[in-house]
Formats: C-alpha cells, structure tokens, sequence
C-alpha cells in the first residue's frame, strides 16, 4: 500500500488523472476493480457456454455417428479460415489494448479498433454464407423441412463410415428409417445453438467496438486510463477462445472416419 | 497488410514502449505478440492437419483428444499473452482457474450421471 502511494506520487498529474472514478483511491485500484469485474464477468460466460459444450459432450457421446455425418457435412475450409480470421482479430485487439497502453495517438488507436471491427465483420459474413447453405440444403433443425437425405459420394462415405466404425448398440439405434437423420439433426441443433450464441457475442462485441471506436477518437486513451480499451479486449479474446474450441469439435470431429477411405 | 502498418508503426514510436506505466503495468512488446500470433495461426494448422489421420487406432478418442489438447495450448496462449494473466493479480488468476475447474464438475458430475445409469440391473436408463 505504502510503495504504490508512493509510486502515484512521483508522477507530477497526481491529482488530474482522466478516467480516475471518485470511489477509487487511486487509477491502480480502479483499474484492477474493473478487471476483476470482468473476470467475473467471464468465468459466468464460461458456465453459460458450458452447458451448450455439456449437451454436446452428451448427445456426442450417444450418437458419435450421426454427430460424425453432421459434422463432416460442414464446410471445412469455410471454418478453417474463420478461425484464422478470428485469431488475426485478436492480434489487432490486442494491439489496440497495447496501442492506448503506451498512449499512441487516438487515430492508431482507432486503426487497430476498426482493423478489429473488420475481421470480426468478415467472420460474421462467413457465418452467414454457412448458414445459408444450411437452409438450401434443408438442414435447419428447428424448421419442418429438415431433411437428412446425402447423396452419392456422401452417401457411400456414410455408410461405410457406419459399417466400420460404429458400435453394435450405436448401429441397432439407427434400425428405424428416419433414426439416423433425427440424431443427425440433434448434432444441427447443437450447431446453430453453439454457432448461434457464438455469433450473438461477435454482434454484440462489435458494438462495444463501436463505442470504445468513438470514445477513443476522442482521445480518452493513453497509458494513464486505458481501463475500458482492456476491458473490451478480455471480452473479445475471451469469444476467440469460444472458437478455439468450436472449431475442432464442430467441423474436424469425424474427418478421420472418411479420411483416406479408411487406410492408416 | 496488417503487417505493414505494424512495422511502420514500430519504426514511427520506436523507444516510446516505457513512457508511463507503474511496476503493475507490464507492457508487452510486439514482438511478443507476433510470436503468440504465430503459435496460433501454426495451432490452427495442426489441429487440421491431425484431424486427417485416423487415431482411433491407438484408443477411442484419440483424435478428439489430441484436438482438445491443442485446443487448451491455443487458449493458454490467448489467456497469458493476449488477456494479460500472465502479468495479473492472484485474483485474476484465480478466476482464470475456477472458470475451469466450475467447468470440469460440470461435465464430470452430469457425465457420472448418465455413463453409470442402468449399470445397477433394474433401475432407469
């Protein structure tokens, strides 16, 4: 406590620091308050996401074919680079963070922002190309015209990737016709939930960009307050990380069964 | 393009990194950075390149494994370098570790569940 009054008190400003609420003693206590604040924040998100990834690990565990299928029919390279996009974003936001921290000018500051904002708009827009694959090929779990119906190549793949691959209580599920396409849908269910809250947090991120864009142009940020700038990047990073993990577990998780016909 | 801009920014402010900060401040330079960048961007590639090979003959899951596992390097590299725990408080990293234990009883609990039910003859599956 004594070295950080200290350490306050060597700077000449001591009494004018921009951003410094009144409840706070000092910029150092408010800035770790808000931090962990966020955090908080966080770990709230982690369990709000942790029962979609429950419910995942669960009807994966049941139907690791169907959920295999599904997966498969996604399209790989679309989320690949939605995951490099999403990897660049933070690289920017983190460098907006580090830009406001050693007081760079607001326009650089701003640059970063906006450099943000654009890939997190290109994700967005990949998404939407996906989505809208889905529904012309009728694989909207909650709408009446879903249809799991694959056809030639896809078709062989999936029947092979059964025969060889799935458990004799798996296979017995899918006796009834329709079976295999109703569990195919739940991994779809699964998908849009996960995607969806996903992208919901992309939207919303982007209009806190929007907001931290204005107020940096204004010149709030330098290596005095940078508070809201770090704030905002925990939140973005925190979204990256979702990804992290939806990209594996929803594009990648049943590539094996049909990769090489089978070989090694 | 976004390289670019970064190099001409570092020429520009070059010596600027230790203008203001208290001791709590720890700024990262860009270097650091780039290299955490790097590391994900070749985490990425990986985690496509081993979903190619069919694991699951060593043991079921191995594939799923290996993803997750890569999966958690990625993430322990955002969480220390981009979000800064590395330089936190205990506070922090204490919700950085609560976050995913709070998530591990998740699983484990509900999956305790339902992998043991039926396993006593005669009761619910």
């Amino acid at each position: 406590m004594a070295t950080r009054v200290e350490a306050i008190d060597t700077h000449q400003e001591h009494h004018h620091v921009p951003g410094l609420q009144h409840q706070f003693d000092d910029i150092e206590q408010q800035k770790e308050a808000t931090t962990i604040g966020m955090w908080f924040f966080l770990v709230q998100e982690v369990m709000f996401f942790g029962g979609l990834f429950m419910a995942y690990l669960l009807y994966r565990y049941k139907y690791p074919m169907a959920f295999a299928a599904g997966s498969n029919h996604l399209d790989l390279w679309l989320g690949f680079a939605n995951t490099l996009v999403l990897i660049a974003s933070s690289l920017t936001m983190a460098l907006a963070v580090w830009s406001a921290q050693t007081s760079k000018k607001p326009k650089v500051q701003a640059g970063w922002i906006v450099l943000t904002m654009i890939f997190g708009m290109v994700f967005l827009g990949v998404k939407a190309v996906e989505y809208n694959d889905k529904y012309q090929h009728h694989l909207i779990p909650f709408s009446r015209d879903f249809k799991w119906e694959p056809k030639g190549e896809e078709l062989v793949a999936q029947q092979q990737m059964i025969e060889r691959h799935a458990s004799e209580a798996e296979k017995s599920l899918y006796g009834r016709e329709q079976a295999f396409g109703d569990k195919v849908r739940m991994f779809f269910w699964i998908y849009f939930a996960m995607t969806g809250l996903h992208a919901l947090h992309m939207v919303i991120g982007i209009g806190i960009m929007l907001w931290l864009l204005w107020t940096a142009l204004k010149g709030r940020y330098s290596a005095e307050f940078y508070g809201p700038v770090e704030i905002c990047g925990l939140y973005w990073h925190f979204v990256d990380i979702v990804w992290i993990f939806l990209f594996p577990l929803l594009y990648l998780l049943g590539r094996h069964f049909i990769a090489g016909g089978g070989g090694h | 393009m976004g390289q670019q801009g970064l190099v001409a920014e570092k020429s520009i402010n070059h010596g600027d990194e230790a203008h203001y900060h208290g001791e709590d401040h720890h700024v990262m330079s860009i270097p650091t950075y780039l290299i955490i960048f790097g590391i994900l961007v070749v985490g990425t590639i990986l985690t496509w390149f081993v979903a190619q090979f069919d694991l699951d003959e060593f043991f079921i899951g191995a594939n799923t494994l290996v993803a997750l596992l890569i999966a958690a390097f990625k993430t322990t590299c955002v969480v220390l370098y981009f979000m800064h725990v590395r330089y936190s408080g205990k506070l922090v990293w204490l919700c950085a570790f609560g976050a995913i234990i709070w998530l591990l009883i998740l699983f484990a609990f509900t999956m305790s569940d339902y992998l043991t039910r039926g396993a006593v003859p005669g009761t619910y599956r």
